[in-house]
């Protein structure tokens, strides 16, 4: 398909463009296959540079010849173009839609990106499963690295290298595979180096209303406990909720058959809940009416905070049974793919401090989320002005990342990165120039063959240059476990999200600077200060000869 | 610390008569083997003796190698209740002014009783004398003493203003407070209007405060002006008082009108005019524009800040829970309207040039809060740490905010009490967090000045007008508290502040949008370790400053050191070595993270309330909790000793001659806890 069948009209001059917080820009508005594109030719600017597959929505409004076109993205920021003539606005808006939602993952942008930067890292490369076990390896002898699902047939959402217990086999793992909702069976998330306690992850077992059960299953669970130990089972669903997906086959693990673990349930809302939140949330923000009660009534009414808190309260639970109860954990929701890596990846957070380094993190959001198999295409379809009928799409991985950002703020000193680098991954996981976030599992980024044909985020993201904003200038490495508080209180609206476009920055980015500026004076002093200790002290022994009698 | 406390008594049994009047109430002056409760978890409680002195609640710990001690001073507490009691003993809750809740439970009842009428009775002194400010008596001599009541100079602060000038100057009609009981000696009014224009002027409005100035704008001359409420009626007019308003508008040469701003809601004012009271018709005045601001009354901010206290105090809400109670309290919405009406009058000034009259009825709460907000928009002056110390001085202490009746600090009318001052020092926080570079102070100053409007530890805020304390000889007999909290200042300082951009910036203009406002958990939540920050950015770099200052002085000094050596060579200095030998350290030195390695109860006592499953790890889980709770005295330890007004500083400083006893938020409780650094 050619991109040009789409874009009837390419160019229109005269095109008006509004932002909040920003003067009017009077510019040629122009079309491209990727990228919606306005420049006033000022000073060689593009005052916008807007990927289609960021455009959430757009609405027409015409006022005689002159339409108005209002793009609201997919990060939340709404603008305005006002376009000369009705047809040229017409012609501009069929094309925006048709462009911002191409049904074909190969046409998107990544696959036409070339980086005007030397790759110099390769991303794809970032998370080597071998690698990881290798260090896995030098602390325990007690697991091993299966290629039972080799060519993605065991569980189409699993990576091809699984981490699973020593003792089990590839033909248990096959049986109980065939136990678990997806093939997905429980392997391991997390190993607690401190007291050898680890955290699995697996999808609902397939119980039913007969409540059958699966040895296999059974055995692989019980091979993580050391002897006489005994270990919790998160299930992030509500009893009801567990109960009524027996009837679709589904179910959760019957005390009688585990009698070693303990089952815990969590109330952590379901993908369409969790859209239907954003929504919301996105509404309340943007509503201008300035009264104080609605704003609070509909900040409540959107379920938002009780969501960050309900996923937070229970990454903190499963951190809490590992490291303070020496209990492993088994975390599983419905598919194993949402509810379930939200907890597994902020209880690493919590309890590993390598987590909260960059290159930690983006290991972590490879590991847990990408290779986990995330849906990332199907969640991140559409994002909170989506009037269209919702699918599959749900803020999982948003909130995940409002989460770290809640954790952030109450040990500003404790991460290596700041919140600009939570804002960039949710920027990247709804629309991106990269690869990373493209597709559904492992299976599906082989099959496009992405590594081949598109530039990883982390290629980017690593290189020094582009690191710089994303330090934190506070960060002391902490190895300690750190428990964040859940209370009411202690949770904060994400601002640097949800009003990001209506407000002005000015006041914080000067805060921001200043303590960058405090920090590196800091640093330039104490350098300073010891290069003049050292001269002293050579000088000192130089010339102390001629002072001894 | 033991030896602390004995020592605490001995110094009291030396004091006062007061303290003998005091003794009488004391019915139990001490009981052992009482348990203090964590309110944060149930499960952690600590055993110890409970102490009633005359002017404090003391709780020393029995732990053996952690002796931890908290002091409630009495005149902080509001509120003694006697809960139901339980097999564990009889428990009672003490609800403190400044946000401190703290359960004990006592093992007999009688005890129990005699307590609870004891602090009742010592919570709601019924004399100013009683109060603590007056047997407060820190080792400083008279001369030091009277001189902390010069720190502050409010003909300074007027000159500053750029008073007197040829239209503005100080009347002495007021000086003997016969005019208006309730307004300051000096008073400045423009210099056209006769004695004769005052005294009418003050007849015509509520409690005879007439318009006078209270902010004066160098620039362009344009003023902020307060009064009361006139006695309008549906019809009466005063000559005097419409001349008055005249001189006003007439003493800013550039504009030609004047706003009247009345700050209740139209629709009280208007109840009040069928009472002979009232507002302005702009029939009668020349050139005013007259304008509404509905802020509530008194009344409303009490309930209002009531459920606010009762949502903040809740033991982990839900988030729905917590956002409904906020919303209820409606405490975010009254802060938004005095915010708004602080924005529309320091517009006025700076942006129109016009000036302006503030009144609400009697023109001591809701019109205080409005010019003090305004002011601190206005003029950068009032965001530095002695800024805000003048502003609180003239705007609230000098032109009669009825401090102790709006803070209870005597046993009276309930309904006389109102958050007013929290709500101006809310504005001032609010505004902090939209513009962090502005401030020189911090949270903390407020805080601790919240705390000490309600302690009753210093004179300033004794009494309900500048006459009720010179009769009272406030100044003689008590102390002053803003040259101690001066004196504090590196603890209050924002390590972020700029000056040089916040004196460009002049003007500030916050937004309004209802997302803007916060809940100000530091304040209402102060005393619940758990639900802050675990590492506190604050301190973060305030200890670098420090560290930053130190190494600036070290670079200067080996500076010179090698000039000198290059210049004589031959010669060999000594060094000073060591002098940055521990500063090194500072800023690589561990997390103290000791509060930030203990989860939250984070299932609802679901892991240690299931003791017949787990019967194995049980033991273990115990032992663990009992670490837990035995590494907790230690931060508790330094929470609690300074934290309630001083005394136990008050003993440990005694060597130290000169120190004045600093109280909670010089020491911030959570300073040992957050800072990184601060090891």
């Amino acid at each position: 398909m050619e991109f040009a069948e789409l874009i009837k009209t390419p160019r229109v001059d005269g095109v008006d463009l509004h932002r909040p917080f920003m003067p009017t820009v009077e510019g040629t508005l122009c079309l491209t296959g990727h990228h919606l594109i306005l420049s006033s030719r000022q000073d060689n600017t593009e005052e916008l540079w807007l990927l289609h597959a960021n455009i959430d929505s757009i609405e027409k409004r015409f006022v005689g010849s002159l339409g108005t076109i209002i793009v609201k993205c997919k990060d939340l920021r709404v603008i305005q173009l006002d376009i000369p003539g009705m047809e040229e606005c017409l012609n501009i808006a069929s094309s925006i839609e048709a462009l911002s939602t191409l049904d074909s993952v190969s046409l998107m942008y990544p696959f036409f990106y070339r980086p005007l930067f030397e790759v110099i890292e390769d991303g794809w490369q970032l998370f080597v499963p071998e690698e990881a076990f290798k260090d896995l390896e030098s602390m325990t002898d007690e697991w091993r690295l299966s290629e039972v699902n080799k060519d993605f047939s065991v569980c189409p959402s699993y990576p091809s290298l699984l981490t699973v217990p020593k003792d089990i086999d590839d033909e248990s793992l096959c049986k109980a595979a065939s136990f678990r909702h997806g093939g997905r069976f429980p392997v391991l998330s997390y190993y607690h180096k401190k007291n050898g306690m680890v955290m699995m992850r697996a999808a609902q077992p397939l119980t039913g209303t007969n409540g059958r059960r699966c040895k296999e299953d059974e055995k692989l669970i019980n091979a993580t406990l050391c002897a006489g130990k005994r270990g919790y089972i998160i299930d992030t669903r509500t009893i009801a909720v567990a109960q009524q997906a027996k009837a679709r086959g589904g179910g959760f693990e019957q005390e009688a058959n585990y009698p070693q673990w303990r089952r815990i349930h969590k109330a952590i809302e379901r993908s369409n809940v969790l859209q239907d939140s954003l929504i919301k949330l996105v509404e309340a923000c943007n509503d201008q009416s300035h009264s104080m009660d609605r704003w609070l009534s509909k900040l409540e009414a959107s379920n938002w905070q009780s969501n960050v808190k309900e996923i937070l309260t229970t990454a903190c639970l499963a951190a809490q049974c590992i490291d303070r109860e020496g209990a492993s954990v088994l975390v599983h929701g419905t598919e194993g793919t949402d509810s379930t890596l939200q907890v597994t990846s902020l209880a690493q957070i919590i309890l590993d401090p390598a987590c909260r380094t960059i290159r930690g993190f983006e290991v972590l959001i490879e590991r847990e989320w990408l290779q986990a198999g995330h849906p990332f295409q199907q969640r991140c379809a559409q994002s909170a002005y989506s009037n269209g009928k919702p699918r599959s799409e749900a803020p999982v991985f948003l909130l995940f990342l409002d989460c770290v950002w809640q954790i952030l703020r109450q040990f500003p000193c404790s991460f290596q990165f700041n919140e600009n680098l939570l804002i960039m991954f949710f920027e990247h996981a709804y629309a991106s120039q990269f690869g990373t976030f493209l597709g559904n599992c492992v299976a599906e980024r082989v099959k496009l063959q992405l590594s081949q044909k598109t530039v990883s985020l982390w290629s980017w993201v690593n290189r020094p240059q582009e690191l710089e904003r994303f330090l934190n200038p506070l960060y002391e490495p902490n190895n300690l476990v750190i428990w964040p508080s859940v209370a009411p209180q202690s949770l904060l609206l994400w601002e640097g999200v949800f009003l990001r476009w209506n407000r002005s920055t000015k006041c914080l980015d000067e805060a921001c600077q200043e303590m960058v500026h405090i920090i590196e004076y800091n640093k330039e002093l104490q350098n300073k200060v010891n290069s003049l200790r050292r001269q002293l002290a050579q000088l000192e022994t130089e010339e102390s000869p001629l002072q001894t009698p | 610390m033991y030896h602390d406390t004995k020592k605490y008594f001995c110094t009291l049994m030396s004091c006062t008569e007061v303290w003998w009047s005091e003794m009488e109430h004391i019915r139990m002056p001490k009981v052992e083997n009482v348990r203090l409760v964590d309110r944060s978890s149930s499960r952690r409680t600590q055993v110890g003796t409970l102490y009633l002195t005359a002017t404090h609640t003391i709780f020393v710990g029995k732990g053996s190698e952690d002796r931890s001690e908290l002091w409630v001073l009495h005149s902080l507490v509001c509120d003694v209740l006697k809960h139901k009691a339980s097999q564990n003993g009889y428990p009672l809750i003490i609800h403190c002014k400044n946000f401190q809740v703290i359960q004990f439970i006592i093992p007999q009842e009688s005890d129990w009783h005699n307590v609870y009428i004891s602090l009742s009775r010592l919570s709601r002194p019924e004399k100013y004398e009683e109060l603590y400010c007056f047997s407060f008596n820190p080792n400083v001599d008279k001369a030091e003493r009277e001189h902390s009541w010069d720190f502050l100079d409010l003909k300074a602060e007027y000159s500053r203003m750029g008073l007197p000038n040829k239209l503005w100057h100080v009347t002495a009609i007021n000086r003997e407070y016969r005019v208006c009981d309730t307004y300051p000696a000096d008073l400045f009014v423009p210099k056209s209007v006769t004695l004769p224009v005052i005294i009418g002027s003050s007849k015509f409005r509520s409690r005879g405060r007439f318009p006078t100035l209270s902010y004066y704008c160098k620039e362009n001359h344009a003023t902020i002006c307060r009064s009361s409420q006139p006695l309008s009626g549906f019809s009466a007019r005063c000559l005097e008082d419409e001349q008055m308003l005249q001189a006003i508008m007439k003493s800013n040469p550039g504009s030609r009108f004047m706003y009247v701003v009345d700050t209740r809601p139209k629709l009280n004012a208007m109840a009040n005019r069928a009472a002979g009271k009232g507002y302005e018709n702009e029939d009668n005045y020349c050139n005013i524009k007259f304008q509404f601001i509905g802020i509530e009354n008194i009344h409303v901010m009490r309930n209002s800040q009531q459920k606010l206290i009762e949502v903040s105090a809740l033991r982990s809400p839900s988030m729905g829970e917590f956002l409904m109670g906020l919303e209820n309290s409606d405490w975010l919405r009254h802060i938004k309207s005095i915010m708004e009406a602080g924005i529309f009058i320091s517009k006025a000034v700076a942006e129109e040039g016009v000036s302006v009259l503030v009144h609400c009825s009697d023109g001591w709460d809701r019109t205080a809060q409005v010019c003090s907000v305004a002011s601190v928009l206005l003029d950068p002056y009032y965001r530095t740490l002695k800024g805000l110390m003048v502003l609180i001085e003239k705007d609230w202490v000098s032109f009669g905010h009825k401090f102790s009746h709006r803070c209870g600090h005597l046993d009276g009318e309930a309904k006389e009490v109102s958050p007013v001052i929290d709500q101006f020092l809310e504005c001032v926080w609010q505004l902090m967090e939209q513009f962090p570079c502005y401030f020189e102070y911090n949270e903390k100053f407020l805080i601790s000045i919240h705390n000490h409007v309600y302690s009753c530890h210093y004179g300033n805020f004794i009494c309900n007008s500048q006459k009720e304390r010179k009769d009272l000889c406030i100044k003689e007999k008590t102390h002053s508290i803003w040259p101690h909290l001066w004196e504090n200042k590196l603890d209050f300082m924002n390590p972020l502040f700029k000056p040089d951009q916040s004196q460009n910036q002049g003007l500030l203009r916050p937004r309004t949008a209802p997302y803007c406002f916060k809940y100000w958990r530091r304040l209402y939540n102060r005393f619940d370790r758990e639900l802050h920050p675990r590492q506190s950015e604050l301190d973060c770099l305030m200890t670098v400053k420090e560290e930053t200052q130190q190494l600036e002085e070290a670079l200067a000094l080996y500076e010179q050191k090698l000039a000198v050596l290059d210049k004589e060579r031959a010669k060999t200095l000594y060094m000073q070595k060591g002098v940055l030998e521990s500063k090194q350290a500072l800023w690589s030195s561990p997390l103290d993270t000791s509060l930030a390695n203990t989860p939250q109860d984070y299932i609802g006592g679901f892991i240690g309330g299931a003791p017949n499953v787990f019967t194995l790890q049980q033991g273990e889980r115990e032992s663990a909790e009992l670490c837990l709770f035995g590494d907790k005295p230690k931060s508790s330890d330094a929470d609690n000793s300074d934290q309630e007004s001083g005394v136990a500083d008050f003993s440990s400083h005694s060597s130290g001659e000169e120190s004045l006893p600093s109280e909670d938020s010089v020491k911030d409780p959570d300073s040992d806890e957050t800072g990184p650094n601060r090891a």
